[in-house]
This record gives structure tokens, C-alpha cells and sequence, in this order.
């Protein structure tokens, strides 16, 4: 656990104050537990010299935290306008068809979890899906198969 | 002719992404000119190219560096926050600004920090931009070997660090004041202004935020010269923009351009048009926050003026395409959820009216609103507009009245027929809007098993 301590503490030197390193900070502590679990936010806090109850209020402002657990993988559909006018909600269908499940929520054996996010920035080249925080440009609903299959094996054939 | 290219004038023959390929083409000489230069030199190189804010405001850059107090005027540090959190729907230049051309971003910065004497630059990128960090980051450490950034910059005297400093998905957080907020670790509620930045911005200290674009563009004067590159573009408008041109039209993607040519030239010429058959019938023209064109308006010019004359504004050169397929009900609808979505909820008119908006504009789409609720829509957006601390809420208002104002018969045939005239065919029909996941969610989280 000191690791987590030591990587924040070496990323907050890096600011006029330390305060500002709880974004980062709580980055890393999600990359480390999948999800920001209570045990997270004290140990951000005890890092930063903050109370996990400062440290909770921020991280639910940002929509990439993640206050409950989620999926091995991550798929997240750009449904604002330019995305929406070539299509994405096709695409999401799709990803809803294959996956068995609805726009927020997760396989049962917790392999991927699916999301709709607001504009990803990639408006002349959507629809935009970003699997894993990488995006794919375009994703149509006949590419959606291929990216579900690749997902499913690399969390052992669920 | 070709299009006169500034930002990615060093791209377009080579890659320049690695900081020896950049060097070849010319790059770090304008940080070299600049450093041989007094400060304040390099600020009228700036205010004599006309340069204007490429974020969306459109503010002067060279008038706004001149603002913040020089190093012995005040007892704090001064710093440059350089605001990549583009977040604009509509807008993804940036990105490939800092894709393309990362040194000639952090060679911006260098420049500007030095113009304004700051001793910390901090480069806010939205989180979701993971491959555009790592490439930005690749360049930092290239350049910082190459003692092009850190300690005594290229044997100047002159030191400034940069910092990467990764966003968590918040729109808000691409308002200056919010991003300084979240920049000392806080969730990104703007702040009151005054006072501004300038005087007091990242822990109270003086601070320069500059878009990426507009940064990327300050080597490229310093290399044209402020006075030439104000020979570019139209009266008011100098130089070039990244348009990013999205929606229906055959090519998009992003396109440089001198400032004052047409949306005809932009969405015909170099976009190809609408394809398919099918007719335009408005256009977006700077992101989603600015008032609507219509098909007969395509003439009109792409500079800050023309689309001021116009009522409507050039925002983030962000051009979205909308044929008639498109109901415009529904595109209020998905705008209104976007910023319902993104407000921040520190101002009641803003957080209390986007949801407003949504709820009389989902109404009239499933045709149960009566007369009196199209006057309470444009009601709602005029007890936003200009009533908060940032323009979030108006940034709701404009687009939506806009809508009202110049398709209302569309939105009338809701009322008047109980439902959507396009009944089921338009192009952004049932699009799930992230604003409504998260309800549907909540619901599903509270339902208690019998
Ligand atoms: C709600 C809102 C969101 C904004 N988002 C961005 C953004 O993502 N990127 C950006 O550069 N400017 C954004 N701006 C504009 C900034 O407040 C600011 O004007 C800009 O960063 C200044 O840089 P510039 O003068 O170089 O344009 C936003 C403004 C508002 C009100």
C-alpha cells in the first residue's frame, strides 16, 4: 500500500500545492483497484493529507471515476450529436445485442462493462467508441461483433 | 489554390511528431528568436498578429498575455494553464493539433510562458484524450533531454517546468475558472469573476489560459512575423483556424482555413456536401452552445464578425452538418441533455433550467405539450441566459431558442399533431443520452424486491 502513497506523493512534488494532485491520485488508486472503494479514498487522503470525505466529493464531480465496480473492459458510446447523425445508437444496439446487456450495466461474469459518454472529441470520425479508454473510429454495428469476441477472450472465454 | 496552412504547415510535408524530424522542418527556432527577444517584444509580436483566442471566446491573446503583472509587480509566481480539455460537442481539433504537431505545441508554451515570465505551465487535457498524453508526453521528455524545457532553457537564463496534468471527464472543467478549480484538485465549479485570471488564477497567482490551437499557432508568428500573419484571414479575424467539420457531410474531419472564407466553401467545396441525395437543412456553425444557421445561410463567412452578423458566433470552428432527415426537436432534446448532463449546479438557473429545458422540450417531442409550453421553453432559456457565473446555461439556451426561433412550425406540427411528424424516422431518433442512462440506472438501483 506505501507503493500507492509513494506514486502520489512523487506526483504531488510536481505541483505549487499537493492539493491539486488528488485527480492523478485517485487515477492511480482506480487503476489499481478497478473502482475507487472506500479503502481508496482513505488512502488518497492519507497521502494528501485530505479527509476521504474531500477526497469522495471530488472524484464524484468526474464521470471517469468510478464510485462502484465495473467490468474487466469497458465500452463507452459517444451518442452527443455528430456521433447520434451517422448513427450510434445503432451502434450501441448492437453492442447491447451482443453483450446481453442494457447502456449501464455489466456482464454477469463481469467481463465488460457498456456506457453511453457524451462528445469523446472524435465528431468527424464517429462513431466513436472507446473500448478500454482507446478509441475506435468509426465503430458501425457490423464491427461489433469482432470487438465483443476480442473483449470475451482476453477475460478467459466468458 | 491550396489552402494557406499555419498550424500544420511543418506537418503537411513530413512527420514531425519526433523532435529531430520537427527541428528539420524549422521547429524550436521561433523559441530560439523569442528567447533573444525581450518579453514584452514577444507580446507585440502577438497583439500585431491579430492572433485571437481559438477556445471559443475568441479573445484577443496578445491583449490578454499584456494583463498579467510582470514578474516584479507582484510577490507570487505567474503560470500558464494551456486548456486542452476540448470538450465542445462538435470540436476534435485539438487533438489532432497535439497528435500532429506536439512539439510545436509545447514550443507555444515555451514562448508564452516566456512572454508573460511564468515560471509553471500546466497543460489541463481532458482524461478520455489517453493516446493524445502519451504522445504529448513522448515529446515533453524529447524536449526536456534536449533542454529545450526545465532549467536555463537553451542557455537563456530563462527556466519554466511542464506539467501534464490529466482531466477526469467533466465539460465544465474547459471553462477557464472551472479548470482552475480543478487544476488545485477541487470538483470544477467556476468562479466568480473578477477577479480574473490574470490577476489571480491558479492558487491566486497571476495566469495566462490558453487554448491549444492559439498556442500552437504562437511559433508560427514569431516565424511569419505578427504583422504578416495578420495579412491572413479578414479585418478582425487574422490567420487560420482548424475548422472541425462533423455531421451529415460527405468528408469530414479537419480542415485549416484561412478565416473569412464561407460555410458553402468549407461544407460544399472541401466537404463534398450532404451525401446520399439528401438536401442540408442547418448547420451548426462553432459547437453545440452557438445558434443555428439554416440552408439559406450558407454564405455566410467563417470569421468572428461575419458570424456575429449573422446572430450566431464562430465559437470552436466546430461545423456540424444536419440534413433533413433530422428532426429538430429531437436535436434540442439531445443538445439540452448535454448540458443538463454537464452542468455543474452551482448556479439554480443553470441546474434548475437545463433540466427544465429538457423535460418541455421531451414534451413537445412526444407530443404531449400543450400550446403554452412552447412560450415556456423560450421562457426558461431567457431566465438563463446571462444569469450565472459562466455561460454553461447559456450555452444550453442559445442553441435551443435558436432552434425555436428559426424552425417553430417544426415544433408547432408537435403540438398540433400530438407527436413527431417525422414518426419515427428521423436521424437522431431514440439516441440514449448519458443523462438518462444515469436515471435509469438510479431506478434500477432503488427498486426494493417484493
Ligand atoms: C462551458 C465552457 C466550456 C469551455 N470549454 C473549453 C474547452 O474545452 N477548450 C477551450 O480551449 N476553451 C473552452 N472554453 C473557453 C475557455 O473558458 C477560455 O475562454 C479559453 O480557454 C481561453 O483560451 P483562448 O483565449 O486561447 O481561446 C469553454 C468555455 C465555457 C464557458
Amino acid at each position: 500500500m506505501s507503493e500507492l502513497r509513494d506514486e502520489i506523493h512523487a506526483v504531488a512534488r510536481r505541483y505549487p500545492a499537493r492539493r491539486s494532485a488528488v485527480i492523478p491520485a485517485l487515477r492511480l488508486a482506480q487503476e489499481r483497484y478497478g473502482w475507487l472503494p472506500p479503502e481508496a479514498f482513505r488512502e488518497v487522503a492519507a497521502a494528501l493529507d485530505l479527509t476521504p470525505a474531500y477526497c469522495k466529493s471530488v472524484a464524484s464531480f468526474y464521470d471517469m471515476f468510478h464510485l462502484e465496480p465495473v467490468g474487466a473492459h469497458t465500452v463507452e458510446i459517444c451518442t452527443n450529436v455528430s456521433c447520434a447523425l451517422v448513427g450510434a445508437q445503432r451502434t450501441l444496439e448492437a453492442f447491447e445485442r451482443e453483450l446481453g446487456i442494457r447502456a449501464g450495466e455489466t456482464t454477469r461474469d463481469g467481463a465488460v462493462s457498456l456506457r453511453t459518454i457524451e462528445c469523446a472529441g472524435g465528431c468527424g470520425w464517429g462513431p466513436v467508441v472507446a473500448v478500454d479508454h482507446r478509441y475506435r473510429e468509426p465503430v458501425r454495428p457490423e464491427d461489433v461483433p469482432a470487438i465483443v469476441g476480442e473483449l470475451r477472450r482476453t477475460t478467459g472465454g466468458a | 489554390m491550396a489552402p494557406r496552412h499555419v498550424v500544420f504547415e511543418l506537418a503537411e510535408s513530413a512527420d514531425v511528431t519526433r523532435l529531430s524530424d520537427y527541428e528539420r522542418a524549422g521547429g524550436y527556432e521561433s523559441l530560439r528568436k523569442a528567447l533573444a527577444m525581450e518579453p514584452a517584444q514577444v507580446i507585440e509580436e502577438l497583439l500585431a498578429s491579430g492572433l485571437r483566442g481559438r477556445g471559443g471566446a475568441g479573445f484577443p491573446m496578445g491583449r490578454k498575455a499584456s494583463f498579467l503583472p510582470k514578474p516584479d509587480q507582484t510577490p507570487k509566481p505567474i503560470y500558464l494553464a494551456v486548456n486542452a480539455d476540448e470538450s465542445e460537442p462538435g470540436t476534435f481539433k485539438d487533438r489532432e493539433i497535439m497528435l500532429r504537431v506536439p512539439h510545436q505545441v509545447i514550443e507555444g508554451i515555451l514562448i508564452s510562458s516566456y512572454a508573460i515570465q511564468a515560471r509553471a505551465a500546466f497543460v489541463y487535457i481532458r482524461g478520455e484524450y489517453l493516446t493524445e498524453y502519451e504522445v504529448l508526453r513522448t515529446a515533453l521528455e524529447e524536449a526536456l533531454d534536449r533542454g529545450l524545457v526545465g532549467a536555463n532553457i537553451l542557455g537563456s537564463g530563462y527556466s519554466v517546468t511542464i506539467v501534464l496534468h490529466r482531466g477526469a471527464g467533466a465539460y465544465i472543467c474547459g471553462e477557464e475558472t472551472g479548470l482552475l478549480e480543478s487544476l488545485e484538485g477541487k470538483r470544477g465549479q467556476p468562479r466568480t469573476k473578477p477577479p480574473f485570471p490574470a490577476i489571480a488564477g491558479l492558487y491566486a497567482a497571476p495566469t495566462l489560459i490558453n487554448n491549444v490551437e492559439t498556442l500552437a499557432t504562437v511559433p508560427r508568428i514569431l516565424a511569419l512575423g505578427g504583422e504578416n500573419y495578420a495579412k491572413l484571414g479578414v479585418e478582425n479575424s487574422s490567420g487560420t483556424r482548424v475548422f472541425s467539420l462533423s455531421g451529415n457531410v460527405a468528408r469530414p474531419g479537419n480542415y485549416e482555413l484561412e478565416l473569412g472564407m464561407s460555410l458553402r466553401d468549407l461544407i460544399v467545396g472541401i466537404g463534398g456536401g450532404v451525401p446520399g441525395g439528401r438536401q442540408l437543412k442547418a448547420v451548426i456553425p462553432g459547437g453545440s452552445s452557438t445558434p443555428v444557421l439554416t440552408a439559406d445561410e450558407l454564405d455566410t463567412r467563417l470569421d468572428f464578425d461575419s458570424m456575429a452578423r449573422a446572430g450566431t458566433m464562430l465559437g470552436s470552428g466546430a461545423v456540424i452538418v444536419i440534413d433533413d432527415r433530422c428532426c429538430m426537436v429531437q436535436l434540442a432534446l439531445r443538445v439540452a441533455q448535454f448540458y443538463r448532463h454537464e452542468s455543474c449546479g452551482k448556479c439554480t438557473p443553470c441546474r434548475e433550467g437545463t433540466r427544465w429545458m429538457v423535460e418541455i422540450i421531451r414534451r413537445i417531442e412526444q407530443g404531449a405539450a400543450g400550446q403554452g409550453e412552447l412560450d415556456l421553453l423560450l421562457n426558461v432559456c431567457d431566465r438563463i441566459l446571462g444569469r450565472c457565473l459562466c455561460p454553461l446555461g447559456d450555452a444550453a439556451a442559445m442553441p435551443v431558442a435558436s432552434y425555436v426561433a428559426k424552425f417553430r412550425s417544426e415544433f408547432q406540427r408537435h403540438i398540433d399533431e400530438g407527436g413527431c411528424p417525422f414518426r419515427g424516422t428521423s436521424s437522431l431518433e431514440g439516441v440514449l443520452a448519458p443523462v438518462d442512462e444515469h436515471h435509469a440506472r438510479a431506478r434500477a438501483r432503488i427498486e426494493v424486491p417484493a
